[in-house]
């Protein structure tokens, strides 16, 4: 079996050279430390997995029936020094693996802003991170950059050697948002919000795709990351000033339905509170956005009232009927229409008070029964 | 005539002609296949008048050895069509690259590997260990069954009934789309309107059923039903890992069919436990879902690792090295396996102290398991090594299990995996531990007790072409794996615009037929050893010189399994037996009180799917009157009283005096 696979093993490693490992190979200095673990890793437990695999073989050939000279130790079966060795070995790699894991997990934490732009670079003064919005669709990516005001679909670039911060939800299904050369994946969950941070070292065009399966689509849910020098990022800002619509609720929800494999589209402006109606689930103003339901729920909740606010619309098919009610928006007397209460800055998050309150909101469900706000927008 | 679509609705629910996949060609041949061989199939059964045989001898029996024997039977076929969706999977990301969109469309390639997984876990994997532990474990103990041999018997039709449900989803309607493990929102209702997912929950549940149930079976059996003499640090290294493997499956199985209970209620009656909206939290399910599923690969991997003990101690022809360390190892596994699910979505944002303790209790799963593999390398160690083809498994299994155990510890490390997740790496990861630990074992285990089970050997040169071409298939198959995952190449895609990536996976394919011809071979060699059982044959009952009790008694075992109940001194309870002269007693017989079999479990099991079908369906009459019916046939059945015999003396007499004939004979 050796000598095969070595015969197998020589084309393989010809093979090996031609490829493009890019996951070995990255251009970001996080996916280039993430790397470095993984050889680190590797190296530390070849130490033990070579002589197991060695011993094997070597033991198979060596006390073969057929080899009389070899020693027969039929009742031989317990040795107190060789099973100290047996369980310490395995355990003084796993202690010193484990205190690699504990350190670089905590210090790759993509929670956490990046302290250095490569191993021999730390951040210069005054530089600040690019914010990306990332927002999985079924089956496309969207991008917002909300400090430069535009968006683009399945095209996402960012300047070299700038810290970039991303934030990364999801319209409908899981996905993982990855992009092998720049750091490792993270999921886009619909109503979560995740947080990437990361740096791209080299220009270039680099893949990036969705990692977790979402359907139909996924296969063609890919779209090109850039990594830019300074002037060529600037160009590619005007170009997408330049050419084009903006990215209204409205067409988000149009963008929003399904379809695959979708050219690139770049936006001149975008609603500047899209991102948070998307991970809040209430882009289509007649729902009520989670972050209000929370502290709605946290006050005490809206009791029987609360199952008046829930719009079911009409049955479209028997098996689709529950996936068609939603907590309609509430109007309020200090926010006349529902849609103010998404518009205006959100309590809690800004450290303003709630836009309602709880008693006033009580009422005015009690004395008509039901809410009208949420009357009216059901009949769209 | 017309009839009123309502009336149409009421009685056959969602269920229309449009279900029938007329528009797959690949289906209609399929079923054309499996139509014209099953009615050829039911023809020759009936040509041979073996129905009324296969009732009273089989489908009803409660005889535990029978019922191991028909887990395997079962899972044999399910890893045929298991298979099939693997190789299709691999032909067309070979195919599929450019312009090239490959012969699957995404509705179809998406079933193929949910089924897949489905099926090999459920269907292939588990029973192949439930078979195996049926088979043995009361053997190994000097046990004449196991401890609740109806409960036995019912349990393997549930499985069975599970696998024929996932079975009709290829020919009416379709299976899910949503991967093996179903995560919502996907597998919800307002994503996965169809049909699939409802086949995935309902032949899980019905299969789960039967996990659980022999589960418990096998936990008493062991605990109460072990040969005098045999303490817990006596019992067969085997029979150990089922006890573990049982634990954990009595521990772990619930959580499953809870979780699928909460989906199901999503799907049917418009809860929101799982949903985006409402307060349902999708990673709820994520969580659940993996407390069960981590210790699932134990489950399937201990009694593999159970098997190899076996086998490497009869075939060095020396005693397990480190037995004590061993049963401590398989403890520490089945206890360490609850602590560890989290490393399966490392990537959803966990903070980085959360994903360091599981990463490091993952790691430290490592420790015992290393300790194993040790173990059985000192037992090889100063042995005489006979390379039968059981132990040619074992050392492939050493030599690939030992590499997927490493790239599995890599995984482990949380910024390792957040560039591995989801890629073709991890997929050669868990094949390289599933097939190269699980598979490779259930091969040893059977090539070891087949003998022991029907008399004869297997036949040697196809068992080691088998051998030999699934584990070069192996390496072919599922290395380029791993290098596409270092490519950057995610699971699950159906189609590849980088053309560099194409010839590795031309290779994958290649080793997937390697490993066909593989799976070929070994039904190869049950059909030319049953053509030559003569030259095979075995009279001593004991044809690879074993060590533990169930060498002791005749192959195949009588129906009672021992005619007097053996009394164990020693660890290898047989070795000892053997090496202290030991006669084998030829009177002093008694009647021998056995159970009687039963048609309720096949019923019952029956029963199920039609309810199953109609939940999937919502054929609401025909899921109401399953039920009732259920319920009035299981109440029924405790009526039952008539459900123990006893095996006169006599004829224990008669029996065991064949065996000395033959003993005699064969000396």
């Amino acid at each position: 079996m050796t000598k095969l696979r070595r015969l197998v093993l020589l084309p393989l490693l010809g093979l090996l050279s031609g490829c493009n490992m890019v996951v070995l190979n990255p251009s970001g200095d996080v996916a280039a430390q993430q790397r470095d673990l993984l050889i680190v890793s590797t190296a530390l437990m070849l130490l033990i997995i070579v002589p197991v695999i060695v011993l094997t073989l070597l033991f198979a050939w060596r006390y073969r029936s057929s080899n009389k000279d070899a020693v027969y130790a039929p009742e031989w079966a317990h040795s107190t020094g060789l099973e100290v060795v047996i369980w310490s070995a395995p355990l003084v790699i796993i202690i010193a693996l484990g205190a690699i894991t504990w350190v670089s997990t905590h210090l790759l934490d993509p929670y956490r802003p990046i302290e250095r732009l490569d191993a021999s670079r730390p951040i210069p003064e005054g530089v600040k991170p690019l914010t990306v919005q990332v927002v999985a669709l079924d089956w496309k990516w969207l991008f917002v950059y909300p400090d430069l005001g535009v968006a683009t679909v399945n095209e996402l670039a960012a300047p070299v050697d700038t810290p970039i911060a991303f934030k990364i939800t999801a319209s409908s299904v899981m996905n993982s948002f990855y992009v092998p050369a720049l750091a490792g994946q993270i999921y886009a969950m619909p109503g979560m919000e995740t947080k990437l941070h990361a740096v791209i070292n080299k220009p270039g065009d680099y893949e990036g795709f969705s990692a977790n399966y979402s359907g139909q689509g996924f296969s063609g849910m890919r779209f090109k990351f850039r990594g830019l020098g300074r002037e060529d990022f600037d160009k590619w800002v005007a170009s997408v000033k330049a050419d084009g619509g903006g990215l209204e609720r409205q067409d988000y929800l149009a963008l929003e339905r399904p379809s695959e494999r979708e050219p690139v589209r770049h936006y001149a402006s975008v609603a500047s509170d899209l991102y948070d109606a998307i991970l809040n689930r209430c882009v289509d103003r007649s729902k009520m956005c989670q972050s209000d339901m929370m502290r709605i729920d946290a006050q005490g909740g809206l009791g029987v009232a609360g199952v008046e606010n829930v719009i079911t619309l009409g049955k479209d098919g028997r098996d689709r009927a529950f996936a068609k009610s939603y907590v309609a928006a509430v109007c309020t007397p200090e926010a006349p229409r529902a849609s103010v209460a998404s518009e205006a800055p959100v309590g809690g998050r800004s450290g303003e008070p709630p836009i309602f309150e709880m008693k006033a909101t009580r009422t005015s469900f009690v004395s008509d029964g039901r809410s009208p706000a949420a009357r009216a927008v059901s009949s769209e | 005539m017309s009839i009123s679509p309502d009336l149409l609705t009421f009685v056959f629910g969602r269920l229309t002609f449009e279900a029938l996949p007329f528009h797959e060609p690949i289906l209609v041949a399929t079923f054309a296949v499996v139509a014209l061989g099953g009615a050829g199939l039911l023809a020759l059964l009936t040509y041979l008048k073996v129905w009324g045989y296969l009732w009273t001898e089989w489908l009803t029996t409660i005889d535990h050895k029978k019922i191991g024997v028909m887990y395997i039977i079962m899972a044999v076929i399910m890893l045929v069509r298991g298979f099939s969706d693997a190789i299709m999977m691999r032909l067309q990301q070979a195919m599929a690259f450019g312009d090239a969109q490959g012969y699957l469309p995404p509705e179809h390639y998406d079933q193929i590997f949910t089924a897949h997984g489905v099926i090999m876990i459920f269907f292939v994997a588990m029973p192949l260990i439930t078979g195996l532990m049926n088979f043995v474990v009361p053997l190994q103990i000097g046990a004449r069954d196991v401890a609740f041999p109806f409960l036995n018997n019912f349990s393997f039709w549930m499985t069975a009934g599970g696998a024929v449900l996932v079975m009709i989803s290829l020919f009416i309607g379709e299976f899910a789309k949503t991967g093996w493990l179903a995560y919502p929102p996907l597998s919800g209702i307002a994503y996965s309107p169809g049909v699939g997912v409802d086949y995935y929950i309902w032949s899980l549940q019905i299969a789960g059923v039967g996990t659980l149930l022999s589960g418990v079976n096998l936990i008493a059996t062991i605990v109460k039903m072990r040969a005098p003499g045999m303490t817990l640090m006596r019992m067969p290294i085997f029979t150990w890992t089922a006890l573990c493997s049982n634990i954990l499956i009595v521990a772990s199985f619930p959580v499953l069919t809870a979780t699928l209970v909460l989906l199901s209620l999503d799907r049917y009656v418009g809860t929101n436990f799982f949903t985006n909206d409402f307060g349902g939290s999708a990673m709820m399910y994520v969580n659940l879902i993996w407390i069960w599923g981590h210790p699932e690969v134990y489950i399937l991997v201990l009694p593999a690792f159970g098997v190899f003990s076996e086998v490497t101690a009869t075939f060095c022809g020396k005693r397990l090295f480190g037995y004590a360390s061993m049963v401590y190892a398989t403890v520490v596994i089945t206890i360490l396996s609850y602590l560890v699910w989290l490393h399966h979505f490392f990537t959803m944002g966990s903070g980085a102290s959360v994903n360091s303790f599981f990463g490091i209790t993952t790691m430290i799963i490592s420790i015992p398991t290393g300790a194993k593999i040790f173990n059985w390398l000192f037992t090889m160690y100063r042995g005489r090594i006979r390379f039968e083809v059981p132990m040619l498994w074992t050392v492939s299994f050493m030599v690939t299990f030992t590499i997927g155990g490493m790239t599995g510890v890599l995984l482990a490390v949380p910024p390792a995996d957040f560039v591995l997740h989801n890629s073709l790496f991890l997929i050669a990861h868990f094949h390289n531990v599933i097939i190269g630990g699980v598979v490779f074992g259930m091969f040893a285990g059977i090539t070891y007790w087949f003998p022991k089970a029907f008399g004869f050997r297997l036949d040697p040169f196809w068992g080691k072409m088998s051998f030999w071409f699934w584990t070069v298939g192996f390496y072919f198959a599922f290395m380029p794996l791993y290098v596409l995952g270092l490519m950057g190449v995610t699971r699950r895609v159906n189609h590849f615009e980088d053309p560099s990536l194409q010839i590795w996976f031309v290779i994958a394919a290649f080793g997937a037929v390697l490993i066909a011809i593989g799976i070929a071979s070994f039904l190869i060699q049950l059909f030319v050893s049953f053509r030559r059982r003569e030259a095979l044959k075995d009279v001593t009952g004991d044809p690879w010189n074993g060590r533990t009790l169930e060498w002791s008694t005749s192959s195949p075992p009588p129906a009672y399994n021992f005619a007097l109940t053996p009394v164990v001194h020693d660890l290898d309870a047989w070795e000892d037996m053997k090496r202290r002269g030991y006669v084998r007693p030829t009177e002093g017989f008694i009647p021998i009180h056995m159970p009687k079999n039963t048609g309720a479990g096949v019923i019952l099991a029956g029963v199920s799917v039609v309810i199953g079908f109609a939940m999937i369906w919502h054929i609401w009459w025909l899921a109401g009157l399953g039920f009732v019916s259920l319920l009035a046939i299981a109440i029924g059945h405790t009526f039952n009283y008539n459900r123990d015999f006893h095996i006169p003396a006599d004829e224990v007499v008669r029996t065991e005096g064949r065996r000395t004939q033959l003993l005699a004979a064969g000396a």
